[in-house]
């Protein structure tokens, strides 16, 4: 088991949830290489939220394995431990802490010690400021660092999510929907933002809309009733009758 | 570095609190003590035990405010862990007496020579010791919240759960309490004290030094909560508080963090009422009605939650009224209290502390309403 994961960033092998009965997750196998870009697509209900959520420690699976790095078991862990090995996550709908300011909201993402007696006795370095400036000027969000994060726009609370992600320099990223509810040059400003990205971590990116993903231009994974349907580029992937069929046809 | 931690924490709201409490501190026992009794700056006796009541009030409502206000934990059964405070403090003040007892035995208390009882059960030792009893004050209620607080994090019990379990606690307790065999008095208490650190509890001078004390302990528990949530650690709180899977995910144990606060805010609780019982000069298990724990979080909730200020001012003011209405229609008390607290829910969410602001700010700030439309037609555009 644990050869054939050797040299992948993520493996699933065989991962099977059900709720209540109903297999949301049948029998799905993935592998990402490390420094890999993968973009999931799939009908709604497909399971791509759930695959994250295996992935993060929110669910556990009934069978099969996850593992990071070629050895470290994920099912074994919770969300804090895998947050820390380098696992991070944008949510579908976006979380931030609304009543928190914008830059206290990537400075409590930031990279660094989580204990709470590191947090009650914590002074913010000159460093991290200056990380913080960075990631600010990154997402955008630079004028607005001092505004509540819940009087953000949709599209902003996006970004700011996605600047969350960075700040916690994570070896993975997931991404679920970063582009929902943007405007096209939003979109088109993302994609470009997640290329960037893509050079030095590896990703994870759910995405309906298929501009969005054709300009990623990277391997795609069709997902379909909790397992994987098709699996190339986008082109091979949209001529493939059954995803026609399922998704791509309506 | 503990020090310029703690002062650096305040800010400007949070100086006047404290500067306010230290001046009650000195004017207060001068005007009861200094000041002759016809003049019009005469505090009586009464009038200074009765504030000095409301001050252990407040810090107590200040503990709950740490933990539901900031990290979102509604805890009904805070009243178990003022009460054990105040218990410890109840059996260093029995012991105090010593032979002063009806049945003058040199070591036994009252209620045990009564209960035909020959010696002092193990946990009575030590309260002797005034130093051993005030550690014992904030470690046993401290211990109790960490043992308590490390099974239902730990299983991620939350919301109306934990609010329930906490009732059970304090009713366990309650009843727990009511038992002679336990030690405690039994549905008596402890009452009857004579000295408090030597000095006599009913001496005015006592009594003043004790209202000073209730004032400096209230300042500090106010100077170590703006310390905690000003810190990174409160931030990480109120994360918690508004979105608790999200900061787990990014790699913040939220149990732990939860686990501080609790423990620190139960340990405030045992101080309240350790300073509570020496005034009202008696201890015993209503103090661990649910009731009075419901009571402290319609302080908070009068307030204003998740501000420091405003558990201060809701106990005083609610306890004021209290005082007030149990004079005059004790009857109605119960009825206009949970009137208060719908009101408040309904119409003042943030308490008096938030309408305070929105006034403020409504007054002061005109010049902010129109960057706040142009920001708004910014992201309309
Ligand atoms: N905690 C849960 N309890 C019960 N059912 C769930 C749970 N989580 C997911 N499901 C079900 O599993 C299925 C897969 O959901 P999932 O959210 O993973 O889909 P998705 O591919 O992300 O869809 P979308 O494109 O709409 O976001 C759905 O039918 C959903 O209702
Ligand atoms: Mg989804």
């Amino acid at each position: 088991m644990t050869g054939k994961a050797e040299g992948s960033l993520l493996y699933l092998d065989d991962v099977s949830v059900s709720f209540d009965g109903f297999r949301a997750i049948n029998r799905l196998s993935l592998v990402l290489e490390p420094g890999e870009m993968r973009a999931i697509i799939g009908p709604n209900g497909a399971g791509k939220t759930t695959m994250m959520d295996i992935i993060t420690g929110k669910t556990r699976p009934d069978t099969g394995d996850v593992l990071f790095d070629g050895s470290v078991d994920l099912t074994r862990l919770d969300e804090a431990a895998i947050a820390n090995l380098g696992i991070g996550r944008k949510f579908q709908k976006p979380t931030v802490f609304e009543s928190h300011s914008v830059e206290d909201n990537i400075a409590l993402a930031l990279k660094g010690r989580r204990g709470a007696f590191a947090a009650l006795f914590h002074r913010r370095s000159a460093a991290e400021q200056g990380r913080i400036d960075v990631l600010l000027a990154t997402i955008r969000l630079s004028d607005k660092r001092d505004l509540l994060a819940a009087r953000l726009s949709h599209g902003q609370k996006q970004w700011l999510e996605i600047g969350m992600l960075l700040a916690q320099e994570p070896r993975l990223l997931l991404v679920d929907e970063p582009a929902a509810g943007m405007t096209d040059a939003e979109t088109a400003e993302t994609a470009i933002l997640l290329k960037e990205i893509a050079k030095t971590q590896s990703v994870v990116v759910v995405e309906h809309d298929m501009t969005f993903v054709r300009a990623l231009g990277v391997k795609v994974t069709v997902l379909h009733e909790g397992s994987v349907l098709a699996e190339g580029s986008l082109d091979a992937v949209s001529v493939n009758p059954k995803v026609i069929e399922v998704y791509l046809g309506r | 570095m503990i020090t310029s931690f703690l002062i650096d924490s305040l800010d400007r709201r949070g100086r006047v609190v404290v500067a306010l409490l230290v001046a009650l501190a000195l004017l207060v026992p001068a005007g009861n003590l200094l000041v002759p009794e016809g003049s019009a700056f005469h505090v009586s006796t009464y009038q200074l035990t009765l504030c000095g009541k409301y001050l252990t009030y407040a810090l107590l409502a200040l503990s709950v405010d740490l933990v539901w206000g900031y990290c979102g934990i509604l805890s009904l059964g805070h009243g178990a862990f003022f009460a054990l405070g105040g218990y410890a403090m109840g059996m260093y003040l029995m012991r105090q007496i010593g032979s002063r007892g009806v049945y003058a035995d040199p070591v036994l208390p009252d209620f045990m020579v009564f209960l035909n009882w020959k010696e002092l059960p193990w946990f009575w030792q030590g309260f002797d010791m005034a130093w051993y009893a005030f550690l014992m004050v904030a470690l046993v209620p401290g211990v109790l919240a960490f043992l308590f607080g490390w099974l239902s994090f730990r299983s991620r019990v939350t919301g109306v759960y934990l609010s329930i379990i906490t009732q059970a606690l304090t009713y366990a307790l309650l009843l727990a309490f009511f038992r002679n065999d336990m030690g405690f008095g039994g549905n008596n208490g402890l009452t009857d004290f004579k000295d408090i650190l030597g000095f006599p509890i009913q001496e005015p001078g006592t009594r003043a030094a004790l209202f000073s004390a209730s004032a400096l302990m209230l300042a500090l528990g106010f100077v170590i909560a703006s310390a905690v949530v000003r810190s990174k650690l409160g931030k990480v709180l109120v994360a918690i508080r508004d979105a608790e899977s999200r900061t787990r995910f990014i790699g913040y144990r939220v149990e732990h963090y939860k686990l501080f606060v609790w423990t620190l805010s139960a340990g405030m609780a045992g101080v309240a009422g350790a300073l509570y019982v020496p005034q009202v000069g008696i201890i015993n298990p209503s103090e661990f009605d649910p009731a009075a724990s419901i009571e402290a979080v319609i302080w908070v909730a009068v307030g204003g939650r998740g501000t420091l200020v405003g558990p201060l001012i809701g106990a005083v003011a609610v306890n004021f009224g209290k005082t007030w209405f149990t004079g005059v229609l004790p009857e109605v008390w119960l009825y206009a209290l949970g009137a208060l607290f719908v009101v408040v829910t309904l119409f003042l969410p943030r308490g008096i502390v938030g309408l305070w602001e929105t006034v403020v700010s409504g007054r002061s700030k005109p010049a902010k309403e129109p960057d706040e439309a142009g920001e708004k037609a910014g992201e309309a555009a």
